[in-house]
């Protein structure tokens, strides 16, 4: 049976692993292939690695920390940050990266989509989106790290990047995002019924009945985390067990 | 030991170079046949579109070197479909090494949740058989993604299931595939390659 991924995120700056709380009060936590060397034995199912300083600095430093990555990790991987043309990913991807992730680059360049999934194949695409509730049924694109609101909706935004190519949704509430008091499960719900590819739920993660949450009521197929495994609150074989015991297929 | 990973158009052949590197070897990627033709083992990796790779495979006589090889050779995802007869993806006649058809996976309407495709993330195997696969590995979890399935038959060695059971691998003489992803399927993909280096 297809199990629900559990994917630890680890934001990169200056080939350093950091973490900022609603992305801005940054610290650093540790070497990124040490950490995501030690989140893959115990039991994450694959591994988000964002370059934060992609946009403003050089991206060297970045593509041969993803050649370290892709040299000492035996889980997948997803690169992304800054990714706004094909040459950038063809970087990353020649440096064995299984996935990237596209975000502000997409929202402003939604073609950039198709001809990613059309040089590399949707399996390769991840479209990130952020996005910030404005009403019930409302929730307005932001880019920049949720800095700028977009002309983009949620749902519209998500089924035309879907349309586009995109393999997977990677999506976080930007009102969700740092509080850990869960998920934005009706909307991640809705976005699974509307979609026909996987969904990745962003932002919120504070306890493990969140996970339990995210899968069931959120129908999400993977839950995405980070300060919540970089300060062990909450060790993955741990999250696993809980989860086994909720009838949750993991592996 | 040579390890030839065959190069071709294909994304992310380098996966399965470190994840051999990590076990202590020191694989070739390389399209020259008679370096292939000479190795010890060769693996046939994956990640594309059927039809436009089985055009390049043609266009250098790879499609004609590979079926004729009698060392153990492994397919990995793409590399296993194109090892089959055909393929639904962009209507497409295959190596036939494999006397399987390759299909297109149909979500099953009105279930909740809804079946994703492509099948992505990690699923278990069952009905584990042949040397590729030791018998503790039966249940164990490997990583897919795919969107294309070669049905369960006499050449299945290893079944999961989406939708509905399918080939998770397939051997047939010298020749094994595996739908999934070995060389990123943690410490139970290591095993698989460990076993598949082993052969004789």
């Amino acid at each position: 049976m297809l199990s629900k991924r559990i994917i630890p995120c680890l934001d990169i700056r200056n080939g350093k692993t950091v973490k900022g709380v609603k992305f801005l009060d940054i610290k650093e936590v540790g070497d990124p292939v040490e950490l995501g060397a030690l989140y893959a034995r115990q039991g994450a199912d694959e591994l988000v690695f964002l370059d934060i300083t992609a946009s403003h600095e050089k991206r060297k430093t970045f593509a041969d920390l993803v050649l370290r990555i892709a040299q000492h990790i035996n889980i997948p991987f997803t690169v992304g940050g800054g990714i706004s043309e094909l040459k950038d990913a063809e970087i990353l991807l020649n440096a064995g990266a299984d996935k990237i992730s596209i975000n502000s680059s997409a929202v402003r360049n939604p073609q950039l989509i198709s001809d990613m999934a059309k040089h590399f194949g949707s399996q390769f695409v991840v479209v990130a989106i952020d996005a910030k509730q404005v009403e019930d049924d409302d929730w307005v694109v932001t880019v920049n790290g949720g800095r700028i609101p977009t002309e983009k909706r949620l749902f519209s935004w998500a089924r035309e990047a879907e349309d586009r190519g995109a393999g997977e949704i990677l999506f976080t509430s930007m009102d969700h995002d740092g509080v850990k008091k869960g998920f934005a499960n009706e909307a991640l719900a809705r976005l699974s019924e509307e979609l026909s590819i996987p969904i990745i739920a962003s932002g919120g993660a504070g306890a493990k009945e969140h996970f339990k949450d995210v899968f069931t009521i959120g129908k999400a197929d993977a839950g995405l985390a980070a300060s919540i495994f970089h300060f062990n609150e909450i060790p993955i074989p741990e999250l696993k067990d809980y989860l086994r015991s909720h009838n949750i297929p993991v592996r | 030991m040579n390890i030839a990973i065959i190069k071709y158009n294909a994304g992310n052949i380098r996966s399965v170079s470190f994840a051999l590197e990590r076990l202590g070897y020191k694989p070739i990627i390389t399209g020259d046949h008679d370096t292939i033709r000479k190795a010890d083992k060769v693996i046939f990796p994956g990640v594309g579109e059927a039809s436009t790779t089985m055009a390049f495979l043609k266009q250098n006589g790879l499609h004609e070197l590979i079926p004729s090889l009698t060392q153990p050779v492994l397919g990995i995802c793409l590399g296993l479909q194109l090892m089959c007869k055909y393929s639904e993806e962009g209507d497409t006649e295959c190596l036939g090494i494999f006397n399987a058809p390759v299909k297109k996976f149909i979500p099953l309407k009105d279930v909740s949740p809804k079946q994703k495709i492509p099948h992505m993330g990690w699923n278990n195997l069952t009905h584990v058989k042949s040397p590729l696969f030791n018998p503790e590995l039966e249940g164990e979890f490997v990583y897919f993604v795919h969107s294309y399935y070669v049905p369960t038959g006499a050449e299945t060695i290893a079944q999961a299931n989406y939708i509905h059971p399918f080939s998770a691998a397939l051997q047939k003489d010298n020749f094994f595939a595996t739908q999934f992803h070995p060389e990123k399927s943690g410490s139970v993909g290591e095993q698989i390659l460990k076993n598949f280096l082993s052969l004789k």
